[in-house]
């Protein structure tokens, strides 16, 4: 199949060249390349590893689908239709396990030796791009998904001085704002923005090794511990400060009431300032972001990586082993991260254009102590799935702690 | 849809076949009938390989254990089981028992009364057929989002109220756990009303003029010869609008998502979005296919006692 496919492929490249009487030239190397990057922002920090691949000597050929969702469907549909992209997208997590069990992935072990990944990448992302021995996929950025972004003028107006130092701090912040006479904190009730909080108090007041426990080990008596009820009671004490129109809200809708300083405070990914500097705001002036509760909070790694869809053909493999370089180059990285709003996904590169968030987020990353995986890098799709149904019921029912904690326990059995 | 209305089709077209087969001769029915198997071909290969096919697949798949790829292994009716272990499944359910029941009433009800108010032949008739219908021919995902401001208690109809002075007003049922399903119900409603409306004044207009005139000259009252005559006649159209109206029940989707994505919490749930979400973005196709069956189940369940019951009655009127 493979072979005729080539063989197919060569003399109809043949043919081509032959009509166009352009022999001498080397085809360049296409790279078919499907990802979900389509708002403004998004698709700046794209054409950066496009244009990168273009000057390495390659095509870049664009396939964006909105929607991540819907673009990794397309992405299985094509690999599964026998019409496999170069490259696909997907977030650093198990989403592409399947793939590599079903013998559908090629690996990059060529690039990742040659440029020392093993060395240089935090160990989060390798534990997720590794897989038996071999690296599967190239890791593009890093996203921490619950940062604190707030109002300056809207903390000043409230007499809040400086940063939370730990959860209760926050509350006491949360209170003043209310006094205020604004939303304290800016919630989008969608049950993956709740995941989102959730998660943020849960590594800020359970502490990295509950959550490991519980996320990792799936450890039942982690769950029935104490220590997450008191998680999840702080999570729901919350509640007190959202807005009655919080339920269905976008994310960026929440992040506008904070540009516009109806909110104090919204829990979101670095994806949020996109909209902060769409709005005009700089970060440390406008709007101030801290990443947890003082000097030792923990820092949760997500992001993004592309995989490269198994294929025999040379020039393909060419094609696939080139993309996995550019992309994780310093060069293309900084200027990747500097429109995206994440963070280099590795540390020696120049950060100068990179915004105070993004630096105080690589400083934090040089402490390894302090990473903690995304939950998704380390619970398979519907796992994920049934804690987030978890989550957004105790967030939006009357339901008891003790309940939740229940709920909780028998979703993480599976 | 289209699954359904094959279902429908066969008894009414022997039925209507029947005579003219019986008064000509035999050969001449045979090649008749060859010149339409042949014709009917290209659609019987959509329903055998596109509709029978998938369904097959489907409840072979169910029986799989599949994540991200449909896969070969047979673990019985684990995923069915699992199925029903599920709270969110369980609570789809009864969210969509809920709504079917409110939404097919008020859809049927609403319609009912649009279609004998423009049939009482009013001015600019066809204005206003216009305009009941129109929301039909807009997508959900674009009309769901202006939903969703209106009824936002923030942006919409209740901030409106407080802004006119009445600050004690409530109408903040898409953030309400119990109430939000209403107002998918509302909002639908909107939709499909003007549909039902069309189906129903077709067959108002089909009644005969002599009857009213008959009516008339007896001296019913108008509210009367509705009640008692005109409705009842109406059986055929209302059944139309049952099924149709079914079906949307059964597949509905975008309104959820585009008013409210099931929100707050799992509160407005329903069996269509399980599925694509499992299907999709939570990488479980066996777990997502076992609850296609079940729905396809229950949709026969109840449609096929109906449908074997009209076309019963149809055939019976032919003879």
């Amino acid at each position: 199949m493979n072979s005729r496919k080539q063989w197919a492929l060569k003399s109809g490249i043949a043919l081509a060249l032959a009509i166009t009487g352009v022999i001498a030239q080397a085809e360049p190397l296409k790279a078919n390349v499907i990802h979900w990057w389509t708002s403004g922002g998004e698709s700046a920090a794209i054409r950066q590893f496009a244009d990168a691949y273009n000057q390495a000597g390659g095509q870049w050929v664009d396939n964006a689908v909105a929607g991540a969702d819907q673009a990794r469907a397309t992405a299985i549909n094509r690999i599964v239709g026998g019409d496999p992209p170069t490259a696909a997208q997907f977030n650093t997590s198990k989403q592409f396990h399947d793939l590599i069990d079903q013998g559908l992935l090629n690996n990059v072990d060529t690039v990742a030796t040659k440029e020392n990944w093993a060395a240089i990448f935090p160990q989060s992302i390798l534990e997720s791009i590794k897989v038996n021995g071999h690296y599967y996929a190239a890791p593009v950025d890093i996203h921490m998904p619950a940062w604190f972004f707030y109002s300056k003028p809207v903390f000043a107006k409230a007499g809040i001085a400086g940063d939370p130092k730990s959860f209760d701090e926050f509350v006491g912040d949360l209170d003043k704002l209310k006094k205020a006479g604004v939303i304290p904190l800016a919630l989008g009730g969608q049950p993956w923005q709740e995941k989102i909080t959730f998660d943020a108090v849960f590594a800020d007041v359970g502490g990295p090794d509950l959550y490991l426990k519980v996320y990792r080990d799936r450890d039942q008596n982690a769950v029935k511990s104490d220590a997450f009820k008191k998680v999840l009671a702080s999570f729901k004490k919350l509640h007190d400060y959202v807005d009655a129109g919080s339920p269905g809200r976008n994310w960026n809708d929440a992040t506008a009431l904070v540009i516009s300083g109806k909110a104090g405070v919204q829990i979101m990914g670095d994806w949020a300032k996109g909209e902060f500097s769409a709005a005009k705001q700089a970060p440390g002036k406008d709007f101030g972001c801290f990443p947890g509760f003082g000097p030792r909070s923990p820092y949760l790694v997500a992001g993004d990586v592309f995989v490269f869809p198994k294929t025999d053909n040379a020039t393909a493999i060419k094609a696939q082993n080139l993309l996995a370089t550019v992309m994780t180059s310093p060069q293309a990285q900084v200027a990747f991260s500097a429109k995206k709003g994440s963070i280099p996904i590795r540390p020696d590169v120049d950060v100068n254009q990179l915004d105070i968030c993004a630096k105080e987020g690589i400083a934090i990353m040089k402490d390894k102590s302090r990473q903690l995986p995304n939950p998704e890098m380390l619970l398979s799709p519907d796992m994920q799935g049934a804690l987030t149904d978890v989550i957004t019921n105790f967030w939006n029912k009357n339901q008891s702690v003790d309940d939740a904690q229940k709920a909780f326990a028998s979703a993480l059995k599976g | 849809m289209g699954t359904l209305k094959s279902h429908a089709l066969p008894p009414e077209m022997t039925a209507s076949r029947r005579p003219v087969a019986a008064r000509r001769g035999r050969p001449l029915r045979k090649r008749w009938s060859l010149a339409a198997w042949v014709a009917l071909i290209p659609m019987m290969v959509t329903v055998v390989f596109a509709y029978l096919g998938t369904m097959l697949w489907t409840a072979r798949v169910s029986l799989s254990n599949s994540r991200t790829f449909p896969s070969n292994d047979f673990v019985g009716f684990t995923q069915y089981v699992r199925l029903f272990h599920n709270d969110r499944w369980l609570v789809s359910l009864q969210h969509i028992a809920v709504y079917g029941v409110c939404f097919i009433v008020a859809c049927l009800v609403i319609g009912m009364l649009l279609a004998i108010f423009i049939d009482q032949r009013v001015m600019a008739e066809g204005v206003l057929r216009t305009v009941f219908l129109y929301p039909y021919a807009m997508s959900f995902v674009a009309t769901g989002l202006v939903w969703q401001w209106i009824l936002n208690p923030e942006l919409g109809a209740q901030s409106l109220l407080h802004k006119m002075g009445f600050t004690h007003a409530r109408f903040d049922w898409i953030v309400d756990q119990d109430f939000v399903i209403y107002t998918i119900v509302i909002a639908t409603v909107w939709q499909a009303s003007g549909l039902v409306m069309a189906v129903m004044l077709a067959g108002l207009r089909g009644i005969d003029d002599e009857l009213w005139k008959a009516a008339r000259i007896d001296g019913i009252p108008r509210w009367r010869v509705y009640m008692s005559i005109v409705i009842p006649m109406l059986g055929p159209s209302v059944s139309t609008a049952f099924v149709l109206l079914f079906v949307a029940v059964v597949k509905l989707f975008d309104a959820v998502v585009a008013m409210t994505q099931g929100g707050p919490g799992t509160a407005s749930e329903v069996p269509a979005k399980f599925i694509m979400d499992y299907l999709f973005g939570r990488a479980n196709i066996g777990l997502a296919s076992a609850a296609s069956i079940v729905l396809l189940a229950t949709v026969l369940a109840i449609l096929a006692p109906f449908l074997y019951a009209r076309s019963r009655s149809a055939s019976r009127k032919e003879v």
